[in-house]
């Protein structure tokens, strides 16, 4: 099934096969559903016979950096003495993202099955699921499964008689994007502001509560499941393209398209034919004009990079861009790239924690500059002052969201430089509708975190 | 705002101290109980107040302006009173394409908000901009308190209005 379109023939649903089925939120419905079985398999094994199987699958993760999840479950060292902690990121907030939102909404056992596993194999007795706080219905949601789980005893002292603890929870973010980021996650769960930690320490070494700790993402954990029941060679032998990129992989679509929503592919998949046979193509009477693929994070593709990208972790690098979150927005001929563009990084100088000058500066005035060329005030010299801004943005900073404020930036002026200067001259693009940017909010909106 | 002559009551007793009581033990530190604890102050108040952190601090052995710190940092977190309905619409690209900004016009005409961020004089509503919600793919989300109502155009929002209890 497919949510909130039906499953198109090219996809291939693993993760997703059950979006829009009410009846599998319920751990009988779930169970009938094939639920719980890798579990049962998985505390039957020793914690390095998942992570080797794992590894061997090729699952990476679906985060943003692509990881191999096997190689980051092996830095765990089960039996240390330590207490160990698993962590699900379920902050989804990069703009363009909202695939864990659906796991969580219709298959909530998949992440509990999911987290449990992952804890065992990394020698945690305690899971965290961070769900950030907008996220109320997945909240509930996950609340109701891990009730289920503990009164069937699936989780807590004994769990599925097996003797072992596991337990998950669910702690609830608060508005925060950089929250996402991994170790500004641990601080938040600490009871902290979410800042970004300087690493090394890594988390595998001293992370959450200073303890050896493992993060992963919400799509990450719940293919898990899916590669111990059926083995790590039907894993990776999904693969449309290079061996190092296996297995199923949910893109979330929106912005200017004729159907936006989830889709589910094994990685590889040609763009061109996903956007344009899958999700339907453009909306009637339009044209796409580019596409950010990876969430906000990553650098705009023009339509020639797009509809030449396969669509894996190594295709999209080909093509100018990165997989990142699989958040594929598009924009079509009506869109103002410039004014894109400046809404992004205005988005990022919201969410800056501020530590970092480069950061804290360089995202405002960034979006400053860009607010004034939107605003038909630019100059030829803006462009080169926003490109060195960029450059200062990147590598630079504790953690990547300076640079992820650079890469629209980049890119757009790189792509599509010709908007910019038609702005600055005046000569607005006949195709570009809505040239201005106020809302009455955008001029008022402070910057920074917290604001 | 409520007057000053007017006592302080805690969130922190009955139910709600079993509650906190009870959520502790699944941390190692009583800090990382501080974001729940602030869940709960504004489930019961409707926003944090400077005495509820300093309650907060009290509970979770920490310092009032440790919690204020903390509170300052995460945009969910009320230092002031809203309306009655808080709605929040997401205004980034994404959103911002399929005219987003439209649906946040038509908020603030139908509310009788005059201003972002300013409260409707009868106290019903507060309209913000928001960054993604995290439903991209149903532009354009809006969340009113804790309900997120998907694919909302601007002449849906006097119909959703009228259904708000
Ligand atoms: C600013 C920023 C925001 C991030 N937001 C998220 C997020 O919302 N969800 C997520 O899973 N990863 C997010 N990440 C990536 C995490 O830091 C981390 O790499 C990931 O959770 C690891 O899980 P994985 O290996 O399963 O992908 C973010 C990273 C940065 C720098
Ligand atoms: S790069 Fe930006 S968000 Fe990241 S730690 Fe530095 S200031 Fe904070
Ligand atoms: S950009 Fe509006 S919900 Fe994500």
């Amino acid at each position: 099934m497919g949510y909130p379109h039906k499953s198109h023939p090219r996809e291939t649903p693993v993760l997703s096969k059950h979006f829009g089925d009410g009846e599998s939120r319920s751990l009988d419905g779930w169970k009938k559903r094939g639920g719980y079985k890798a579990l049962e398999l998985a505390l039957g094994m020793t914690p390095a016979q998942i992570v080797d199987i794992v590894k061997a699958s090729g699952l990476r993760g679906r985060g943003g950096a692509g990881f191999p999840t096997g190689v980051k479950w092996s830095f765990m060292k089960p039996g240390d003495g330590k207490p160990h902690y698993l962590l699900c990121n379920a902050d989804e907030s990069e703009p363009g993202t909202f695939k864990d939102r659906e796991i969580m909404r219709w298959t909530p056992h998949a992440l509990v099955e999911g987290c449990a596993i992952g804890a065992y194999a990394i020698g945690a007795e305690t899971a965290f699921i961070y769900i950030r706080g907008e996220f109320q219905e997945p909240i509930d949601r996950m609340e109701a499964a891990l009730k289920e789980a503990y009164a069937a005893n699936i989780l807590g002292k004994n769990a599925m008689g097996t003797g072992k603890t596991i337990n998950v929870y669910v702690h609830k973010g608060a508005g925060a994007y950089i929250c996402g980021e991994e170790t500004a996650l641990m601080e938040s769960l600490e009871g902290k502001r979410g800042n970004p930690r300087i690493k090394p320490p890594f988390p595998a070494v001293s992370g959450a509560f200073g303890q050896p700790t493992t993060i992963n993402n919400v799509e990450t954990l719940v293919a898990v499941p899916h590669i111990l029941v059926n083995g790590a060679e039907w894993y990776k032998a999904m693969c449309l393209s290079n061996a190092k990129s296996t297995g199923t992989k949910l893109f979330s679509v929106c912005g200017n398209i004729s159907k936006p929503g989830n889709y589910e592919i094994v990685l590889g998949f040609p763009f061109k034919d996903f956007l344009y046979d899958l999700c339907g193509g453009p909306t009637a009477g339009r044209r796409f004009k580019a596409i950010i693929p990876g969430g906000a994070s990553v650098p705009i593709q023009t339509m020639d990079e797009a509809e030449a990208t396969l669509m894996d972790y190594e295709g999209f690098v080909a093509q100018g861009t990165m997989l990142g979150s699989g958040g594929v927005i598009v924009f079509d001929d009506a869109q103002s790239i410039p004014r894109q563009v400046a809404r992004l990084t205005r988005f990022f100088a919201h969410e800056s924690c501020g530590q970092c000058t480069q950061c804290r500066e360089g995202t405002s005035w960034t979006t400053r500059i860009l607010d004034r060329i939107v605003a038909g005030q630019g100059t030829y010299e803006d462009l080169d002052t926003l490109l060195e801004m960029a450059e200062n943005m990147t590598g630079k900073t504790i953690c990547v969201l300076s640079d992820s404020c650079a890469a629209p930036v980049v890119s757009g002026l790189q792509k599509f430089r010709h908007e910019f200067e038609a702005l600055i001259t005046g000569k607005r693009s006949s195709t570009v509708a809505g040239g201005s940017q106020t809302t009455a909010a955008s001029a008022k909106l402070s910057v920074g975190a917290g604001a | 705002m409520s007057g000053h002559a007017e006592a302080y009551a805690p969130v922190f007793v009955g139910k709600r101290k079993e509650e906190i009581t009870e959520l502790l033990k699944r941390y190692p530190t009583k800090m990382a109980g501080l974001l729940p604890a602030l869940w709960m102050v504004q489930e019961d108040r409707g926003w944090v107040s400077e005495q509820a952190m300093t309650e907060v601090a009290e509970v979770l052995e920490l310092t009032a302006a440790y919690v204020k710190g903390v509170v300052s940092f995460y945009t969910m977190y009320h230092q002031h009173p809203v309306g009655k309905h808080f709605i929040q619409v997401c205004t980034t690209s994404p959103c911002l394409c399929n005219g987003a900004d439209k649906v946040v016009n038509a908020f603030l005409e139908h509310t009788g908000c005059k201003e972002l961020g300013i409260t409707s004089a009868d106290g019903k509503y507060t309209v913000i901009e928001v960054e993604c919600l995290g439903a991209c793919g149903f532009s354009t989300p809006v969340q009113i308190n804790a309900d997120t109502i998907e694919n909302v155009t601007p002449d849906k929002v006097p119909v959703i209005l009228a259904g708000l209890k």
